[in-house]
């Protein structure tokens, strides 16, 4: 039976709130979190979400007519409190599949953290996850690489790796800033990095950089008998200068890029990765801007959400926060979020964040890098929360030991060794962290020299976006 | 503070700077370590494997494998024996245990046991 049409304002509850549905196996699925204007009803607000994030406009439009909305349109399916807090809640939204380009983690987001975000009704708006159909992550590139691939290109087995972000973050010139990453190489660590903001500035052009590094390199491998890499930053002003970076990593033999995701953007990164995939290359990335979208607990974009679409969009290494370190990151929710990086199915679990099951299939995984802040004695609960498929990367925690880079690269060498056998051995290695370091400083005085550096240096503020629990 | 110290590493002295696995960084495991890493293999449920190499060609991927896999081995006695064989059968080369996790399709760890003479 054909509709008539009926032009003006309907409430948005009466076409997308569908309490009865049961969401799809292809649905893609959202959890936001609502903060509404006073006084407009939940489900009303829930189906402006879903109405806005799809199919819908402020009014009825004849060409409504001209298709089966009902098939597209998105559909408010489910309203929860927020644990501790009566200002907002979560509400449950399915998409039909076919709204979204296959492969696009631009096109979805577009949707779903578009127009929306700004829409009247509310008052803030968070997007706290997406559950992707299987059907749709399979569109998808993914990680060039994937976890196995990266330890078998550097033969890298049984324990977490070792990176070092270069300082000064900016002014050094290609040759002082090879040496730096040389030093840190030999003693004893598999990756250094460029910072994020080094791209190619006048004070050294990204040419020369990669010249000096991979000369770093080469005599840091054959040094020490190790394979080793710098993720060279080919994050540029625009993709065609971004590829031209890139191949010519590639044609010095780099085994690593980099790129910044969030400011470099999706369409970009995605191009990246998939050049990488093609090229044998492994592509780290990293997350500037992301505090901006996802720390106010009431507005943006959880960083789960982010993770999701970064392993779509495709990179093998993402920073994840390191919970002990100078930078915010909840333990629970930051466990959430390794784990969406790494396993091939997470079950939904609130107490980690984890709004929905998510089926990666046979996607590779991408490994957390924990940065920031940390040292020699934050490495018993890092390799505890982190486990073997990560990458813990010290910067002042390397760069600053007092006997220089090599040194500092050695301390915190020794101390992953260590860690790894006590833990293996059975031992719990943050009950016996200290013991586990004192024992082996006893053979590195490098080890030694940076326990005595660091030991009073803690980071105990509160984190600002803690999972939602009652707290009343 | 401490003084300064030199980082002791050089392309000439290769028995000081050349390094080899997890493991490497730290004094030679004692043999009670040995034996509990192997557990550690065994309780993960993977596949002990022995390989060895002259020390001059072990940048290959491909060092020499000492027979096959162990598959389904848990024995850490067994697994000992069979390494010590392989020394003794090469007793200049590099020695390395593998564990190998044939779910992730790779190695689950790697450490040299009997290190030959580096060059």
């Amino acid at each position: 039976m054909a509709k008539k049409y009926d032009a003006g304002v309907k409430e948005y509850r009466e076409t997308y709130w569908m309490p009865d549905y049961t969401p799809k196996d292809t649905d893609l699925l959202a959890c936001f979190k609502i903060t509404p204007q006073e006084g407009v009803p939940r489900e009303e607000v829930a189906a402006a979400v879903a109405a806005e994030s799809s199919t819908g406009t402020w009014t009825t439009v004849w060409t409504d007519l001209l298709t089966d909305l009902d098939y597209y349109k998105g559909r408010a399916y489910a309203i929860e409190d927020v644990p501790g807090d009566d200002t907002c809640f979560y509400a449950f939204v399915a998409y039909p599949i076919d709204l979204f380009e296959e492969g696009s983690v631009v096109n979805v987001l577009t949707s779903l953290v578009g127009n929306v975000f700004g829409f009247k009704a509310l008052r803030a708006l968070r997007l706290e996850d997406i559950r992707f159909p299987i059907a749709y992550v399979l569109t998808c590139n993914g990680p060039p690489q994937g976890i196995q691939v990266e330890r078998d290109i550097l033969n890298k087995y049984g324990r977490p790796l070792l990176g070092c972000t270069i300082k000064p973050k900016l002014g050094l010139s290609a040759k002082n800033y090879g040496r730096a990453c040389y030093e840190g190489l030999r003693g004893g660590l598999d990756f250094t990095k460029d910072d994020e903001n080094v791209n190619s500035q006048p004070f050294m052009r990204w040419r020369h950089r990669f010249d000096f590094v991979m000369e770093a390199i080469h005599k840091a491998e054959a040094e020490t008998g190790e394979r080793k890499g710098h993720y060279l930053n080919v994050t540029a002003p625009t993709a065609d200068e971004m590829m031209r970076r890139a191949e010519y990593a590639k044609e010095i033999g780099a085994p690593i890029i980099m790129h910044d995701y969030l400011t470099g953007g999706l369409s970009a990164n995605t191009q990246l990765a998939q050049w990488c995939q093609n090229n044998g290359m492994l592509l780290h990335i990293h997350r500037a801007m992301h505090a901006v979208l996802d720390r106010n607990p009431h507005h943006g974009i959880h960083f789960r959400v982010l993770t999701k679409v970064l392993r779509l969009s495709g990179g093998d290494h993402l920073h994840s926060g390191t919970v002990v370190g100078k930078l915010e990151g909840d333990r629970d929710a930051t466990l959430g979020w390794i784990d969406t990086m790494r396993d091939s199915y997470i079950k939904e679990d609130r107490s980690r964040g984890l709004f929905f099951d998510q089926d990666w299939g046979s996607m590779p995984g991408v490994i957390p890098v924990a940065s920031g802040g940390i040292h020699v004695w934050h490495m018993p609960a890092l390799v505890s929360i982190f486990g073997d498929d990560s990458c813990l990367q010290f910067g002042g925690g390397t760069l600053g030991h007092p006997w220089g880079n090599a040194a500092g690269a050695a301390a915190n060498r020794v101390a992953v060794e260590c860690c790894v056998e006590a833990r293996n051995q059975g031992r719990e290695l943050e009950k016996e962290g200290k013991d586990i370091l004192t024992a082996a400083a006893k053979h590195s005085p490098e080890l030694s020299a940076a326990m005595d550096t660091w030991k009073e240096i803690k980071f105990e503020f509160d984190t600002v976006d803690k999972i939602d629990v009652a707290h009343k | 503070m401490s003084e300064v110290q030199d980082y002791n590493s050089s392309l000439s002295d290769a028995a000081q700077s050349r390094k080899y696995e997890t493991f490497s960084y730290l004094p030679k495991l004692s043999d009670e370590s040995i034996r509990a890493q192997i557990q550690y293999i065994v309780d993960k449920g993977w596949n002990p494997g022995i390989e060895h190499t002259e020390p001059e060609n072990a940048i290959s991927n491909y060092w020499y494998m000492w027979k096959l896999p162990m598959f389904g081995e848990t024995n850490v006695d067994t697994i000992l024996a069979e390494v010590d064989a392989c020394h003794k059968a090469h007793p200049d080369n590099h020695v390395r245990l593998l564990g190998f996790d044939n779910f992730a399709q790779s190695a689950g760890t790697a450490m040299v046991i009997y290190r030959g003479t580096s060059v």
